[in-house]
């Protein structure tokens, strides 16, 4: 894959997106995780397959639409935040509730838009499992400033993320503003999960940032420990899942997603027998 | 002795139950104030309201002399939640990370984790006897080791006032005391306003040195020795009915 990667400006393109979506994802997949949201990846991912669903039907409709399926995405992406948040306020007991209600609003917007631009094809495979050669430049740098966005505002609110995670009563008491600070988290997570989706597939997205972060709790003593181990497994999965995807030509979603579960089942192994081998002395 | 939070008649109602009546008290700087009244007697409520965690309904409240509404905590007023019992153990986090959310609003907007910082969260972890448990994962220790974590947090900040909501659960009874003795420290020592809720009178008010029961409204406040003198009768009639069942250990 190297020489290729020296030789096709796509598949470059596809690698950078990659390194910085396996940075990305388990960087907020460690704050989603903790926070026993595990499941709004999912939601957003799906919305965002409305959205690419939508730019693909007026791609075809007016071609003339600067618009492509991956901006219509992420605003629907970040669209569909806004309303699991405002759910999770209306449903204050039953929080999680405003998954799987944008989950299925989702999904039956993506129906509808697909049977209305004639049906599934190749594009729809591509965004559903992800692809070795889907990213544009243009694509790239949307990333690239996704990435940048996302870096900063969690240097700077690092302290306020980790306080609310953990409890959310105390950092409200210390004088953290938490409800800006979800909109903004969440409005993040879709940036993201609208990014990852060209590489991993609407249908894993969600894998990517939840195995890594699974993974990395069973070994990691402190939270910064968690967010570092996550990004190393999260970096080896897509690495590693693109080149296999590439020279197996299988969408690279599933190799990525199989590697990250690969190195999970390893690490709980390797951990147990350590455990025992400590604990026989 | 400045008052640090001041309560005047305060009414407040979840739907049409009504679960504070005409509440009035003053917290006096120094004091170390045991609020008691059995479940469901708007103890955790006129807490939320202290905390502006829930908006005042009827009556008015003041901290630092500022209406709560205006009052911006940065600092002066901590914490101790019942919930803090009930955190997820599995949460990957060190004690001294614990700690250094507690610093999150005194930290500038550039904060790396400079020495002042470190030196602060190492100094409260001492103060609660557990300095060397600082990079132990908080899932792996005790309750009352937790609960001694949860303190140091708390007074990081070197707030003046702290408020813990029945801190004393999930704590084994004979780390109970030790507990006590630390808040008996902070109050003296570092001159912390403590208000200590409780639904178990009987520990309570060998500790403190003003005593507050509640029950809907206030049936009691003053000096706990004075309490203690009285006759279960007496102390019934003060509490209300539904307080009878609770007995006094010594």
């Amino acid at each position: 894959m190297l020489e290729a990667l020296l030789n096709f400006e796509i598949l470059r393109n596809t690698f950078y997106t990659g390194l910085i979506v396996g940075l990305l994802a388990p960087l907020l997949g460690t704050f989603i995780v903790v926070r026993r949201l595990s499941l709004i990846s999912d939601g957003l991912s799906h919305v965002t397959l409305a959205g690419i669903s939508f730019g693909l039907l007026m791609q075809k409709k007016y071609t003339l639409l600067m618009l492509t399926p991956f901006h219509t995405g992420i605003f629907f992406s970040v669209l569909g935040a806004i309303v699991i948040e405002n759910l999770r306020h209306v449903y204050k007991s039953f929080q999680e509730i405003a998954i799987p209600i944008t989950l299925s609003i989702g999904v039956g917007l993506s129906v509808v838009f697909i049977a209305l631009a004639d049906g599934i094809n190749t594009d729809i495979y591509a965004y559903l499992f992800g692809s070795v050669a889907a990213v544009s430049r243009a694509d790239l740098y949307v990333v690239l400033v996704t990435a940048v966005f996302v870096i900063i505002v969690i240097t700077f609110l690092y302290k306020e993320l980790f306080a609310l995670s953990f409890d959310e009563e105390f950092a409200t008491v210390s004088g953290i503003r938490a409800k800006i600070i979800h909109y903004l988290f969440i409005i993040m997570t879709a940036l993201v999960i609208a990014a990852s989706i060209r590489i991993v597939g609407v249908l894993l997205v969600s894998a990517l940032m939840t195995l890594p972060v699974a993974t990395a709790m069973r070994l990691a003593k402190s939270f910064k420990q968690t967010i570092i181990f996550s990004i190393i497994y999260g970096e080896t999965s897509v690495i590693i899942g693109l080149i296999t995807g590439y020279y197996f030509e299988i969408p690279p979603g599933g190799t990525i997603v199989i590697i990250a579960a690969i190195l999970l089942a390893l690490t709980l192994l390797i951990k147990k027998w350590y455990s025992a081998y400590i604990y026989r002395g | 002795m400045s008052h640090l939070i001041e309560v005047n008649n305060v009414t407040h109602r979840y739907d049409h139950h009504k679960v504070l009546e005409d509440v009035s008290f003053t917290i006096t700087e120094g004091d170390f104030v045991g609020l008691v009244g059995p479940n469901g007697s708007g103890k955790t409520t006129i807490i939320k309201l202290m905390l502006g965690l829930e908006k005042v309904q009827k009556g008015s409240i003041t901290a630092f002399n500022k209406p709560i509404e205006k009052f911006h905590n940065k600092g002066h007023i901590s914490f101790v939640s019942q919930k803090a019992n009930s955190f997820s153990r599995d949460f990957p986090a060190t004690a001294k990370e614990v700690v250094s959310m507690g610093l999150t609003t005194k930290a500038s907007v550039w904060r790396p984790t400079t020495k002042k910082y470190e030196y602060l969260i190492f100094e409260a972890l001492d103060r609660v006897n557990m300095l060397k448990y600082a990079n132990h994962n908080i899932g792996d220790l005790s309750g009352g080791q937790q609960q001694r974590i949860f303190i140091a947090r708390a007074i990081v900040n070197n707030p003046k006032l702290l408020i813990l909501d029945e801190p004393t659960v999930g704590v084994d009874t004979e780390n109970v005391e030790q507990f006590y003795q630390l808040l008996s420290q902070l109050n003296r020592e570092l001159g912390i306003t403590l208000i200590l809720v409780s639904h178990d009178i009987g520990t309570i008010t060998t500790h403190v040195n003003d005593l507050l029961c509640l029950n809907k409204s206030v049936h009691y406040h003053g000096n706990p020795n004075d309490f203690e003198n009285m006759t279960d009768e007496q102390r019934s009639i003060i509490y209300g009915h539904t307080m009878n069942t609770i007995t006094h250990h010594h």
